[in-house]
């Protein structure tokens, strides 16, 4: 991750100075970056890879005590993994169907995988960017609370819930809202979402309160904890204490002043949460039967469908790390400093 | 969250201080304390439990004993105190086999520096790219009915890259100072270094480290045992009872909010107790 300067020299902000040749260099800094991110994803994808195919043996953990047995669907499973080759040869194979849009047949109904992942990629997406929309100003909020009262009851008080709640696996916590929010004390909310066929879980609204609300439990201490130490420390500084004694109300030197300067270090910590949700839903989305990516993995390394477990975890490391790149990309932009850094 | 790059002050802290310190800290004790009553709880199951781990206590889902019995009529409360030991020694094992790992990678590429350090760190970025569940999955994929060191592999391997990203941090702190340099200008072998010299001057973070791995090795175990990749299927298991009991979850409840609760319970004090260690480190004397 790229190093950013948390706390601008407030002297330097005051008129942010945009370099004059930068274009060259900050074309020069996106390429580095997004050769980085290539670089990346191409180790990922060997490790996907010998994790999956040269580990174990995925056709003899299908069959079981069939594999000695049942020859024609032993052959038949052989074939669509292409089991006669050498591992390099099959692993250049699939990362060329991966490439040009084919990236296998999923062991489990013989159908190519491409076309079964699109619509479970979007329920996820969905959920994921509902829970951000949520979080992020729940996190940013407490985080100003907790700032503004720091040290003393209220503050304490929040910070030991938060961080009780960071330990908990996210499971757990859905679990937990199930039992209470669906079965067993109120009867609010559906325990898990059953969308019709042909139908999006979001056309059930209600169904889809639980998981957002787990994954927000799950996250948000993470991101509130940062903002708030960022916060504590910019409430510090000379200039925040300069606009005091100018007679600022605190509320305004909170908004203004503080907040602003929180918000890169905030913007690294969503990202690197964002990233963690992508996996994080694997389990909520399991436990509330959402049909996201997260379910389709499960199922999936259930069924030992090879093909199918490549290409999602793909899609996840692919999501982490455009999540990352982008997240970089906001604070350079957002920090004048790393900026003219870069084009100076 | 504890990513804490600072050393500790003392030149050469001694561990039975720094526990005492620790101590010191509310959230320590506390968590300490809960975690030693929990392990109590788990490792007297074989004196305490009314009845055996596979043993029928009465129909399924019935509301006999403390907790009720599960979908097989076997006595939840028993099963609450047998699960424990397997989540408990796994978590451990995994969470020791992470922590030495991850300190051997990091020390190394802090203390070699320059292009190494840069391949080293490269390289542990790219497993960074995986979400820990994820890591554990894809291997699970082409193995069928893992067994249970295959568990403390995988979880340990999935915590190894973020050990060693806070070990290079720590370490990168402690390897330039002087009396690292001194050592080295003696011509002391450069693994004597690293083990006399650096590493017991990280002893402070890498706990709060520990602590923190530990939080999540349960969790981790637990969720893997929750999706039904159970080591043995027929013994108890937190992880695996939420999965089993889930379907009377409105009528019989306590078999799957019994362990959500012990899970719940555990890593909030191991959190605590790992966040107590990190604040202690980080105070220096």
């Amino acid at each position: 991750m790229t190093q950013v300067a948390t706390l601008p020299d407030p002297l330097e902000e005051v008129a942010p100075p945009r370099g004059h040749s930068g274009g060259a260099a900050w074309a020069l800094w996106l390429l580095r970056r997004l050769g980085l991110a290539v670089l990346t994803l191409w180790l990922v994808s060997v490790l996907v890879f010998v994790a999956t195919a040269a580990l174990g043996d995925p056709v003899r953990a299908i069959l079981g005590k069939d594999f000695d047995a049942n020859v024609a669907r032993r052959e038949q499973l052989q074939g669509l993994l292409n089991s006669d080759h050498s591992l390099v040869w099959r692993y250049f194979h699939w990362l060329g169907g991966l490439l040009s849009g084919d990236p296998g047949t999923s062991l489990a109904n013989q159908q190519p995988v491409w076309g079964q992942v699109s619509a479970n990629v979007v329920n996820t997406l969905v959920l994921v960017l509902l829970a951000a929309l949520v979080m992020i100003p729940v996190a940013f909020g407490i985080a100003m609370i907790s700032s503004h009262y720091r040290r003393k009851r209220p503050d304490t008080v929040i910070q030991t819930i938060l961080l009780a709640l960071a330990g908990i696996p996210e499971f757990v916590i859905g679990i937990l809202l199930v039992s209470v929010f669906s079965t067993s004390v109120f009867h609010w909310f559906p325990a898990v979402s059953l969308p019709a066929p042909g139908e999006r879980p979001w056309d059930q609204p209600k169904a889809m309160v639980l998981p957002v609300l787990t994954l927000v439990l799950a996250v948000a201490p993470y991101v509130s904890r940062i903002v708030r130490a960022t916060l504590l420390e910019v409430l510090d500084s000379d200039y925040v204490e300069l606009a005091r004694l100018k007679g600022i109300p605190e509320n305004v030197v909170m908004r203004k002043h503080a907040l602003l300067n929180a918000i890169v270090p905030g913007i690294q910590v969503i990202a690197l949460q964002l990233a963690w949700l992508a996996g994080g839903v694997v389990l909520v989305e399991t436990l509330f039967n959402y049909p996201g990516v997260g379910f389709q993995l499960v199922d999936a390394v259930r069924n030992h469908d090879v093909p199918m477990v490549q290409l999602l975890s793909m899609i996840i490391a692919g999501v982490y790390v455009l999540v990352n790149l982008v997240a970089d990309l906001l604070s350079i932009l957002l920090t004048p400093r790393a900026r003219t850094a870069i084009s100076s | 969250m504890t990513a804490t790059a600072n050393p500790p002050a003392a030149a050469k802290p001694k561990s039975d201080s720094f526990f005492r310190k620790a101590l010191r800290q509310k959230r320590f004790t506390f968590g300490f304390t809960v975690t030693l009553i929990l392990i109590a709880f788990v490792l007297l199951a074989p004196h305490f439990a009314p009845y055996g781990e596979r043993e029928t206590a009465g129909l399924p889902f019935s509301k006999d004993g403390v907790f009720g019995t599960d979908y097989l009529g076997q006595d939840v409360l028993s099963r609450l105190m047998y699960g424990g030991q397997s989540i408990l020694l796994i978590s451990v094992l995994a969470t020791a086999l992470g922590m030495v790992v991850g300190i051997l990678i990091g020390v190394i590429a802090a203390y070699s520096g320059g292009w190494w350090d840069e391949v080293i760190m490269r390289g542990n970025d790219v497993l960074l790219a995986f979400p820990q569940i994820l890591l554990a999955l894809v291997v699970l994929t082409a193995i069928r009915e893992p067994k249970s060191w295959v568990i403390i592999v995988l979880v340990g391997a999935s915590h190894a890259p973020r050990v060693a990203r806070v070990a290079r941090g720590v370490a990168l702190g402690i390897v330039s100072r002087d009396f690292v340099v001194a050592a080295e200008a003696l011509g002391e072998k450069r693994s004597r270094v690293i083990l006399a010299e650096v590493l017991p001057n990280m002893t402070g973070p890498l706990l709060a480290e520990a602590g923190l791995r530990l939080t999540y090795s349960i969790g981790l175990v637990a969720a893997l045992g929750f999706l039904g990749f159970a080591t043995d299927t027929g013994a108890a298991n937190w992880g695996l009872m939420m999965k089993e009991n889930q379907l009377a979850l409105s009528t019989q409840p306590w078999g799957v909010v019994a362990p959500v609760l012990m899970i719940a319970i555990f890593t909030i004090a191991t959190n605590l107790m790992a966040d107590g260690l990190a604040q202690a480190s980080q105070k220096g004397d």
